[in-house]
């Protein structure tokens, strides 16, 4: 089954441009494995050295953020669209 | 330089206020540099001193500029109780956003100072902000 994965323009320097690729996966890390095999060094942006999902994006598995889901141990189906998303934060200090 | 009409620096100006003394946040939509449209964005943090995206809201904004063929232009968002400059932890984030421009609204003692910044891999530069 293939996944499509939709990636912000920040991080389309890692697909050749592309808006949309396809990658496979049972849940999210083994997608993003997966992405990663086909367009190396994604992963990095995705994923801390901790093996946690990076702050500085969301990810949406059916629009649904997934910090609100299993984070990266959300099962992934046929069917399913994953968008990524650059996380807009800030403050004062 | 941003260029910026009137009734969308009053309304980013309202907002600032409006959630004074938590934090505002949001978006300038744009297209070829131009502004087009302007998205009040829940602060998920509801803080004085701090701001994030309601992670939900932007995936329905993102897309929504997507399919107009618009880009995130500006990202704005107030400091309520110090200058209009931008934060380190601003700058941080800076470096992971697609936004050209940084514009910065501070409301403390009851002003409006507005400022605007192009921060470049955590090179702060003020810009002119021009009121059409």
């Amino acid at each position: 089954m293939s996944i499509e994965v939709r990636i912000p323009t920040i991080l389309r320097t890692y697909t050749g441009g592309e808006k949309a690729v396809e990658a496979k996966g049972d849940t999210l890390q083994g997608l993003i494995d997966d992405l990663d095999s086909r367009h190396s060094g994604i992963k990095g942006r995705l994923i801390t050295d901790e093996g946690k999902l990076h702050r500085f994006v969301n990810v949406y598995v059916n629009d649904e953020d997934v910090r609100f889901l299993g984070s990266l141990e959300t099962p992934i189906k046929d069917g399913d669209s994953v968008t990524v998303l650059p996380a807009v934060a800030g403050g004062a200090l | 330089m941003l260029s910026l009409p009137r009734e969308m620096l009053d309304q980013v100006v309202a907002h600032a206020r409006r959630d004074h003394p938590d934090e505002c946040c949001g978006v300038i939509a744009g297209r070829d540099g131009v502004a087009t449209r302007v998205f009040e964005m829940d602060n998920a943090e509801r803080s004085p001193t701090g701001f994030s995206f309601d992670s939900g809201q932007w995936l329905q904004v993102y897309r929504s500029l997507d399919d107009a063929d618009e880009e995130p232009l500006v990202v704005y968002h107030s400091h309520t109780a110090t200058e209009a400059y931008p934060s380190r932890t601003d700058v941080l984030w800076s470096k992971n956003t697609e936004f050209g421009h940084w514009l910065l609204v501070s409301t403390r003692d009851g002003t409006d100072e507005v400022r605007s910044y192009v921060i470049t891999d955590g090179d702060v530069v003020e810009e002119p902000l021009t009121i059409t």
